[in-house]
């Protein structure tokens, strides 16, 4: 393509918004919301063609502290509304920030179609395993058996993992990241933001208010080794001293160490696999305290685009020219009085 | 032989039969001729809502009445004065409603002794004295369509099949209609089985022929067309009309319409409709849920669209967060709620007016919505383009008032010129609206209060909005008290400065003391039963509302001018509540909800009863 127009040149200030950013000090927010303003100018895509919509909750905030078009919606709807949004709108990129509670718990069946629609959009699940702005109740990804204000005898909820819901509803696109990691957070966001269809992406984000320390095994520079599987396609999956290889029981895969299987053995991790049940297994690794944790893109496919395939149906529909509303009209039995 | 001809001004003629019989299709077509000979007519299909009920069961009936005249009519009539019944269900279902006197044309064949059982008949009515006084023709319809079909390489169930065609021929031999337009739509409607095109036009033709010749009906009737306003004429339910209207509104605008919408009883039509109009940039989107699919119709809006929603009363008590966040957004959206019998499931095929509450008032906070209410089927057309012009100049929610009579019924449309039509085009913001350069999202029209429509793309308007409540102005977040009493304050003063016209109140003495209000489908059955009264010297007046809100201006004046006002409601009373709560009138309410459109004669009746009160 030839352009004699500059490219955008843009940084990260001119994604910054007058607004005061009012998340708790310390919250994991402030980093991912960094990140994303260092990561937006490299798009190149215009503020005016960005759209973040979010639901309820502190990470459905995040539109506001964008001087992008931004939509602060209502609670678990954001993918639903984003959807309206994208399919009517192919010029835009559309960008949905929710929680854990909004989007799995009163806003999962949205969540789930988009996915499997293979909507056009990024949607970003900021997952602190907790209900922050409603002031510390367990969420549909707290541990069993959490104690919060809302299960002073622990939860007996067993808990959504998100990536593995996501498989399950065959995502095109579907990655994990970390809020402090801001890195591999941007690669991540560099990733789904190239992938057109749904990119589903998970990052772990820290309440440090009512679950402080949730991901600790997985940034402490003493644990992290042995806890995170960095996912990079192509490359094998060893990590700390240990490995990821198939599990002979059932279909799963299984973290044992290096030193005790053949190089061979060792899964190189393809995120192409077409089949969700690769990635499924990979989502099931981590241990109850998160040891054994992948981070980066699990499944990265090429499938029909819903926006695509809508839109396709209108521009075929007008191939012969625009609708005759006074024809229509008369669509059947007419007759004339006179 | 010869038969007599006798001149009708006015009939009303019921198909019934089993749910599988085709009685929908056959009326349909009835109705077409009736429409292409120039009548004036209006329709009321009634069906179950389950797909197939067990046959022959009175749960399986399904029907379709057509009233048809020489004059200009406003209801699908009280009572038929004509049963056309397939078996012994749909005869028993039906001889209630019928007037002494009324003919009934009854398929015998279907008159077994199992089929009788069924339906707890222990002799034949055709054999014992539950007919008389009725003109009953007996017909083996079965019989006589297989034996016409006989050397037609068809199925003998494809054969049977086919009665209901018998039976159109022979009711379009009574009544004097032409059927070429019935012979065309075969052709179409088969054209993938020729053997099937052949079989139904010569059963339609061996009912006619059986008319001719049978000795069992010697008069023959006709109903002169109609005097009607000069023009081009088609047939049209509400449900069709209301999508034509989308479309238009649309094209009138000339911006794309978005619907979203998760199949319903008796809406899901509309969707069927607007999925078909992809030429005219039409989106349809079916949604997981009724929630998704206002969430996809808000969305659409946000980016520039008309963004619709079409459901029943179910799914708008899905969608009331969603209107709250339209209200706060302040962006267009158009709710359109076919109203049925509620609570909960209750009646999906039968209509009902009992989401005016819900329509006015169902959502949480201070929440106003323009309510607008389509009187008739063809109405329905005007009644989507009026919606979408207030949404989109308003950017407000508009709740639509459909229901389940209007919906499925039809009457004669008097094509509109599309010239004509309203000039829907608006402006979308484009550039900063402040003398410093700055753009204000909530910045208002002083006109209509409007705020600007900035859809994501326009550069230098980024912006932010949500439902937190926001600064008037700058749309900034905003927990100061005086600005949220001066937004909730504000935003029922746009919906309150929405014009409307003055309700026009038919006087035509203008002595009576009694006024009849009606809103929404009751319109045909009010005018019928006035028009009634008046023929028989009596003075009364009535006047119809179109916009439930804003109400029009006149309405108090109106309302104060009559000793008595009546409004008659298929609800409990709600417009009757609000008229009180808010015109201290003391209204009579006239309440029913039986699932079925009012009969002109009940109106009438409670009419009278009024005016004999009265004195």
């Amino acid at each position: 393509m030839t352009s004699t127009e500059l490219p955008l040149r843009l940084t990260a200030k001119d994604f910054k918004s007058d607004q005061e950013v009012r998340w708790c000090p310390g919250c994991g927010d402030y980093a991912i919301l960094a990140a994303m303003q260092g990561f937006l100018p490299e798009l190149g895509i215009a503020c005016e063609n960005t759209v973040f919509v979010s639901g309820i909750g502190c990470s459905s905030r995040f539109p506001y502290y964008l001087s992008t078009y931004g939509l602060h919606s209502i609670h678990g709807r954001a993918p639903a509304i984003a959807t309206g949004l994208s399919v009517s709108r192919p010029d835009l990129s559309v960008w949905v920030v929710t929680g854990d509670g909004d989007a799995l718990s009163i806003g999962g069946n949205h969540l789930i179609h988009a996915l499997r629609r293979n909507v056009n959009l990024k949607i970003l699940l900021f997952n602190n395993r907790i209900y922050g702005l409603t002031k510390g109740q367990y969420s549909p990804t707290s541990e069993l058996g959490k104690v919060t204000k809302s299960t002073p005898a622990g939860s007996a909820d067993w808990p959504f993992n998100p990536i593995s819901l996501a498989l399950g509803a065959e995502a095109s696109f579907v990655a994990r990241t970390i809020d402090s990691d801001r890195k591999h957070l941007t690669s991540v966001l560099r990733a789904a933001a190239e992938h057109r269809g749904s990119a589903f992406v998970e990052i772990y984000q820290n309440c440090n208010i009512f679950n402080d320390g949730a991901f600790d095994i997985l940034k402490e520079p003493e644990t992290r080794d042995a806890a995170l599987i960095r996912l990079e396609h192509g490359q094998p999956l060893i990590f700390g001293d240990k490995c990821v290889v198939k599990d002979p029981r059932g279909f799963g895969l299984r973290v044992v160490p290096t030193d005790t299987v053949a190089a061979s053995e060792i899964i190189q991790h393809d995120e192409t696999v077409t089949e969700p049940a690769y990635a499924f297994a990979l989502s099931r690794l981590p241990e109850a305290d998160l040891s054994h944790t992948p981070i980066g893109v699990f499944r990265n496919v090429t499938r029909p685009v819903y926006d695509d395939m809508v839109r396709d149906q209108i521009t075929a529909a007008q191939t012969a020219g625009p609708g005759d509303l006074a024809a229509l009209l008369r669509t059947g039995d007419t007759w004339t009085l006179s | 032989m010869t038969k007599q001809l006798q001149q009708l001004d006015r009939v009303v003629i019921r198909f019934a039969g089993d749910s599988g019989d085709g009685m929908q299709l056959t009326g349909d077509r009835f109705t077409s001729e009736t429409a292409q000979f120039g009548n004036d007519l209006s329709t009321l299909p009634n069906f179950p809502a389950e797909i197939r009920a067990p046959a022959g069961t009175l749960p399986g009936v399904s029907s379709f009445q057509v009233h048809f005249a020489s004059f200009d009519i406003l209801t699908p009539g009280d009572a038929p004065d004509v049963l056309v019944a397939m078996n012994p269900a749909a005869l028993k279902a039906n001889l209630g409603d019928l007037p002494p006197g009324a003919e009934i044309i009854v398929n015998t064949d279907e008159f077994s002794k199992r089929a009788l059982q069924k339906v707890g008949y222990a002799v034949s009515p055709l054999e014992d004295a539950s007919l008389a006084g009725y003109s009953v023709h007996p017909v083996p319809l079965t019989s006589l369509t297989v034996r016409a079909l006989e050397g037609h390489t068809i199925s003998k169930k494809d054969a049977e099949r086919a009665k209901n065609m018998f039976a159109l021929g022979l009711l379009s031999w009574l009544y004097h209609r032409p059927s070429e337009s019935t012979l065309a739509f075969l052709e179409r409607k088969f054209a993938s089985r020729p053997e099937l095109v052949a079989a139904n036009i010569a059963a339609f033709k061996a009912g006619w022929a059986f008319g001719e010749t049978t000795e069992d009906f010697t008069v023959q009737y006709e109903v002169k067309p109609a005097p009607m306003p000069k023009g081009d004429y088609r047939n049209i339910t509400g449900n069709v009309a209301l999508a034509y209207g989308l479309v238009a509104a649309g094209v009138r605008s000339e911006l794309p319409v978005f619907l979203g919408a998760y199949p319903i009883t008796p809406a899901s039509d509309i969707l069927h409709e607007l999925s078909k109009h992809k030429k005219f940039g039409v989106t349809t989107v079916q949604a997981e849920d009724e929630i998704a699919a206002i969430g996809l119709a808000l969305g659409a809006s946000y980016g520039g669209a008309i963004g619709v929603t079409t459901t029943s009363g179910p799914g708008v008590a899905l969608k009331g967060e969603t209107i709250s966040l339209a209200v706060a957004l302040e962006l267009p959206l158009v709710v359109v709620d076919v109203q049925r019998a509620g609570p909960s499931t209750g009646m999906p095929t039968k209509t009902e007016q009992a989401d005016l509450n819900m329509a006015l008032f169902g959502r949480h906070g201070e929440a106003p919505v323009a309510v607008i209410a389509p009187q008739s089927p063809a109405d329905c057309f005007m009644a989507a383009l009026e919606a979408v012009q207030i949404a989109i100049t308003y950017r407000t929610p508009v709740l639509l008032l459909s229901d389940g009579y209007l919906a499925n019924g039809s009457e004669p449309w008097l094509l509109p010129d599309v010239e004509a039509l309203p000039d829907l085009r608006v402006s979308f913001a484009t550039a900063p609206n402040t003398p410093d350069g700055r753009f204000l999202p909530y910045q208002r029209d002083p006109e209509t209060l409007a705020r600007p429509w900035a859809v994501p793309g326009t550069p230098g308007l980024e912006h932010r909005i949500g439902g937190i409540e926001k600064a008037d102005g700058t749309g900034d977040i905003s927990y100061d008290p005086d600005n949220h009493h001066h937004m909730v304050v504000t935003r029922q003063a746009k919906i309150d400065g929405i014009p409307v016209p003055d309700v026009a109140v038919d006087d035509p003495t203008g002595n009576a003391r009694v006024l009849v209000l009606g809103w929404g489908s009751t319109y045909g059955p009010i005018g019928a039963a006035c028009r009634a009264l008046r023929k028989r010297g009596l003075d009364v007046a009535s006047a119809h509302l179109r916009n439930l809100a804003p109400l029009p201006a006149n309405l108090g004046d109106v309302l104060a001018a009559y000793d008595t006002v009546i409004v008659p409601e298929m609800n409990m009373g709600q417009l009757a509540h609000v008229l009180r709560a808010r015109y201290l009138v003391d209204v009579v309410g006239y309440n029913k909800v039986r699932g079925l459109p009012f009969t002109s004669h009940e109106l009438e009746a409670e009419v009278e009863r009024v005016l004999n009160d009265q004195h």
